[in-house]
């Protein structure tokens, strides 16, 4: 027994040492990476010459937090981590019957969706849940349309697609020139904006299909550059970085306008008190209708041969056309449907937003929707709004924490850290839990019991 | 003479002629001619690097070959150039099915999602190319139900129905050997190409393997050509072989007349040390109790 | 005849730039198969490491030879994006080695993300321009050659020199090439995995700062967001030559530094960038290994 313990001791006290000295080296490594970013910054003085401001109490700081994480980490944080890993290899877990929530969790989420817009009002007033129902709400909705679309090519089919954004814009733009060219109403180039948008996913598709993996993934990348950039500099139609602005609002149905001076006003039919807020609540409905659209097309589609094929190409191409698979078709199909979403939500966020511009396409939004896929869970439609949710609504909650001014003096904005912050979260999630939210599969058709497939089972797809 | 009148009977399915192919110097298979003919299990054997997976790619359309004809006759008397057609048409169109070497299954997949997906093209049609399908048509809805019992008749043949809603990466060996060829025969062929379906069974799973194929062929008439090392499979089944050697072809007949031919004896005498004994144990042990 | 050789030695200079940014690319690919998206971020921390140890030679020491300050600024930011990219490897990427494919590769973008903003955070949103620090320029048969040009085309060269000399004739060299085609077995033969892939990323990141630096020095500014754009055609040049091809990594950097000078010479500046973007869908659409790429047979 005293033996024992006595073992522990020096195993404990070994361990302390051990943390101590990784707090060392973890202090002189932040030291070596910080010190010149964040030790020296470089300013502009009054004549335009760049000057070097110290700050050697910031640098401190960093590599305090470095050395005391650290030997956090060495001390405590890894051991409790081990010994839960063992406690759960020794004792395999029951399958839990899941909880009333986790069943009904889509139905309970679609609503507390509905909802939303009216408890939003009653808590903050018209004007006060603007704010909420538009930034937090239509912002995430349009991101959860957008990765749903892009779910289709890369989660589905397993074709690795770096351009989304394209498509995105070409429905934007379709919207923004055709409504303020022609004055089409926004119920005919919703689809329209689809449809166009499903036919460049078919043109880019084409040449690019004998490509595979990251050869895929940078012409796709190639591509939506020169979207965006013959965005830019076709300033004849598109009015280059200016962008096109006073696109037409969308009315209910042709029944309702909300523009101010129209005689159908919505607010003036109703006698209501005039407010943009009836607009945006109008946009959440709109945007939340459109997300069960394309949510309920993906999970028909992928009851369907076509969506199977897809899957069955993520899993093995070879196979497929062994099989009598038109591989060519197939992937083209992929590009187009997921194209289509995006187009129809580019076409939303131009109503949304009434102004368009190529800024509104780069390359980070790619980037951001197919992190939300992967964060997501690909392939899973209810871990990739929870991703959305998180990613889009956690980095813009950090434009409301005013009080954080108060903690860090007046000169802190919050707004700057939104996309550092945003960025390590997308690390952080990938290191945490490499398939994302939901890492399994739901299968299209079962004999006796669906049973959900294991992330370890699916393949990424390498097309 | 047996043979000559086996074959004079013989109603050919697949005729290949003067196939060549080349990997850049090297001649893989060098003017190859052979026919397998229909309602028999035909099968190709020769050492290692004899170019048999090669000959399989190209009658399955995933290689060209440099020269030479493969001609697919069809019951209904249909004839298809198996070298012209890419390797999904192979099977769409011309009806040859085929299974690989190293397994590829759609792991991810459940066992019953891989017996759909192999009806593709069928249920492609029904759901009127996905449009009807996604506005909920009855003909869709029928066309999936009997795709399900086609599939649970396969998955019964292959022993599987109690794994149908298991992922297929997660079946053991010998059951995703029988996975393979049940969702080669879900695309309804009419002549099944099975690349060394016994590689890496035990002996009892091999068993359940030679069931299965004779099956095969007594219930639905399907043709098919293996590709087999292990020679016990081979004798067992097979009524007919062919076999290479550096891409050529050394011998062509029933087992009876290959295993006795010095040539084939030779080649896989001659080819490397370590095998010799393996195959004349082979041969000791089929050449008394094969009476098949 | 005079004007397209004065495209060619811009397109040169450019190519080189690429070119050295490129090779970090192409080798972290080929020795993990990862596209690592942060690369051009780690560019641009190259070129502020320097652009501050510029400042402060300048503050400490006010007439420092141009050349020994180049060399300084050259050295430390060496260092300085070496150890960048050796954390980031260990604490990012490292976890995730052997797992589904795409992980990485959203990491390396949350990280891209997480670079160029963190540089922003600290540095501040601005550009930041310096004064010219070479300037001489020679006129050699009527052609107008900075020494920037030159200073730039020298040190790729004899960067990739002494770079080819590790890659090919050296323990260290023996071991990437190794690891990069088999890394189960390059362990099991004794060669420290870990450590070669660790040294491969510092390798890499040390050419992109000097190319980082090579960049300050050239243009005269830089800004957090200039990871972004160079590091998406020295991918591109890679991908171009055939990622996982040193060769074909410097050879792509070359040809896009180029399509770029010579199209917006005798074009339109404004659609260079789609031009190379569509030269490189073209070239991928006819040999989609890149030009010195091993085409990839698909095995049946």
């Amino acid at each position: 027994m005293a033996n024992i313990s006595h073992t522990n001791e020096s195993a404990s006290s070994n361990l302390m040492a051990r943390a101590l000295r990784e707090a060392f080296y973890a202090g002189l490594v932040a030291i070596g990476l910080f010190v010149l970013f964040v030790g020296l910054k470089t300013d502009q003085n009054i004549l335009n010459e760049l000057v070097l401001v110290q700050r050697w109490g910031l640098l401190a700081v960093f590599v305090a937090i470095a050395m005391v994480g650290r030997f956090l980490s060495v001390a405590y944080i890894r051991p409790w981590l081990d010994a839960r890993k063992a406690a759960k290899a020794a004792a395999p877990t029951v399958e839990r019957e899941a909880g009333f929530v986790a069943r009904n969790f889509s139905l309970l989420a679609l609503i507390a969706l509905v909802v939303y817009p009216p408890v939003m009002v009653a808590l903050f007033g018209f004007q006060g849940s603007l704010k909420w129902v538009d930034n937090f709400g239509i912002q995430i909705l349009i991101y959860v349309m957008l990765a749903w679309g892009l779910n289709i090519v890369v989660g589905l089919a397993g074709l690795l697609d770096l351009g989304y954004v394209a498509f995105y814009a070409v429905g934007a733009y379709s919207y923004a020139l055709l409504s303020s060219y022609f004055g089409l109403s926004f119920w005919l180039l919703l689809p329209m904006a689809g449809i166009l948008a499903a036919l460049w996913g078919t043109i880019l598709g084409f040449p690019v299909l004998r490509l595979k993996g990251d050869y895929l993934a940078i012409v796709t990348l190639a591509f939506g550059e020169i979207i965006r950039l013959v965005l830019i500099n076709w300033t004849a139609v598109t009015k280059g970085t200016f962008g096109i602005s006073g696109i037409a609002k969308a009315s209910v149905f042709g029944i309702w306008s909300f523009d101010v001076s129209a005689s159908n006003n919505f607010a003036k039919a109703f006698g209501l008190p005039m407010s943009s807020a009836y607009y945006k609540i109008f946009l959440f409905y709109l945007a939340l209708a459109l997300c069960m659209l394309a949510a309920f097309v993906t999970i028909r589609l992928r009851r369907m041969p076509i969506g199977r094929a897809w899957e069955a190409l993520r899993e093995d191409e070879i196979a497929c056309r062994s099989l009598g698979i038109n591989t060519v078709t197939t992937k083209l199909t992929a590009f187009a449907t997921g194209a289509m979403f995006g187009g129809i939500a580019g076409s939303f966020f131009a109503v949304r937003q009434g102004f368009v511009s190529p800024e509104s396409f780069v390359f980070l939004e790619s980037a951001i929707i197919l992190a939300i896929v992967v964060l997501g869970g690909m392939g899973s439609l209810v871990g990739i709004a929870i991703a959305a949710t998180v990613m889009i609504g956690g980095t813009e909650l950090l434009r409301e924490m005013d009080f954080l001014k108060q903690i860090f003096g007046p000169d802190f904005t919050p707004e700057l850290y939104r996309m550092l912050i945003f960025g390590l979260a997308m690390i952080v999630v990938m290191v945490w839990k490499p398939r994302g939210f939901v890492g399994s599969r739901e299968p299209t058709a079962f004999l006796r019991e669906r049973k959900s497939v294991s992330g370890s089972f699916t393949k990424e797809g390498h097309g | 003479m047996a043979l000559e009148t086996d074959t004079m009977t013989k109603d050919p399915i697949l005729k290949v002629e003067h196939l060549s192919m080349r990997f850049g110097g090297l001649m893989a298979i060098n003017d190859l001619s052979f026919e397998a003919y229909r309602g028999d299990i035909t099968a190709l054997i020769g050492p290692n690097g004899a170019g048999k997976t090669t000959v399989f790619n190209c009658v399955t359309g995933f290689y060209k070959p440099t020269m030479g004809m493969i001609t697919m006759r069809q019951k209904a008397g249909k004839e298809y150039l198996l070298e012209r057609m890419s390797d999904y048409e192979v099977n769409r169109d011309a009806k040859v099915a085929r299974t690989f070497q190293n397994i590829r299954l759609f792991s991810g997949l459940t066992v019953l999602e891989n017996l759909l997906v192999a009806q593709h093209n069928k249920l492609m049609l029904a759901s009127g190319y996905t449009i009807l399908g996604l506005l909920g048509f009855p003909t869709y809805k029928r066309a999936v139900g009997q795709s399900i019992e086609q599939a649970k008749y396969w998955l019964d043949k292959a022993n599987l129905t109690d794994r149908a809603d298991d992922p297929a990466g997660d079946l053991p060996y010998g059951a995703q050997r029988r996975l393979e060829i049940a969702r080669a025969m879900c695309t309804g062929p009419e002549f099944l190409c099975l690349d060394e379906p016994a590689a890496g069974l035990n002996p009892r799973e091999s068993l359940a393997l030679n069931e299965l194929l004779r099956s095969i062929r007594k219930d639905t008439g399907t043709s098919i050509l293996l590709i087999e090392h292990d020679m016990s499979v081979v004798m067992e089944i097979s009524d007919h072989v062919v076999v290479l050697e550096y891409g050529q072809k050394i011998s062509d007949g029933n087992p009876e007349h290959v295993k006795h031919d010095p040539k084939v004896i030779a080649a896989y005498l001659g080819v490397e040390d370590d095998e010799v004994e393996e195959v004349i144990e082979q041969i000791a042990e089929i050449a008394p109790g094969d009476t098949h | 005849m005079e004007y397209f050789v004065q495209q060619l030695v811009n397109g040169l200079t450019l190519g080189s730039i690429y070119g050295l940014i490129a090779i970090g690319y192409t080798m972290v690919y080929g020795i993990i198969g990862m596209v690592n998206f942060a690369h051009g971020d780690i560019f641009m921390l190259g070129g502020f490491a320097a652009l501050i140890v510029y400042l402060i030679l300048v503050g400490l020491f006010g007439g420092i030879p141009i050349a020994l300050a180049l060399f300084i600024m050259i050295i430390v930011a060496m260092l300085m994006t070496g150890l960048w990219n050796w954390v980031i490897e260990k604490m990012a990427y490292r976890p995730l080695r052997g797992s589904f494919r795409l992980a990485p590769l959203i990491t390396a973008i949350g990280m891209s993300i997480a670079l160029s903003n963190f540089i922003q955070v600290t540095q501040g949103p601005r550009n930041k321009p310096v004064p010219p620090l070479v300037s001489s320029v020679y006129d050699i048969f009527g052609i107008s050659v900075s020494l920037k040009q030159i200073i730039i085309v020298v040190v790729t060269a004899v960067l990739l020199t002494i770079f080819w000399y590790i890659v090919n004739h050296t323990p260290l060299g023996r071991a990437q090439r190794a690891t990069e085609q088999d890394r189960k077995m390059a362990a099991l033969l004794g060669i420290d995995v870990d450590k070669t892939i660790s040294i491969t990323f510092v390798m890499g990141a040390a050419l992109a700062a000097v190319a980082g630096t090579m960049y300050l020095m050239y243009y005269g500014v830089i800004v957090f967001t200039d990871g972004f754009t160079p590091g998406v055609k020295a991918f591109t040049a890679a991908v171009l030559g055939g990622i996982g091809s040193l060769p074909g990594a410097v050879l792509g950097g070359l040809m896009i530094g180029l399509i770029e000078s010579l199209w917006s010479a005798y074009f339109t500046i404004d659609y260079k960038d789609v031009a190379t973007f569509s030269i490189l869908a073209i070239v991928l659409i006819f040999k989609p290994s890149g030009i010195l790429g091993r085409p990839e047979v698909e095995k049946v």
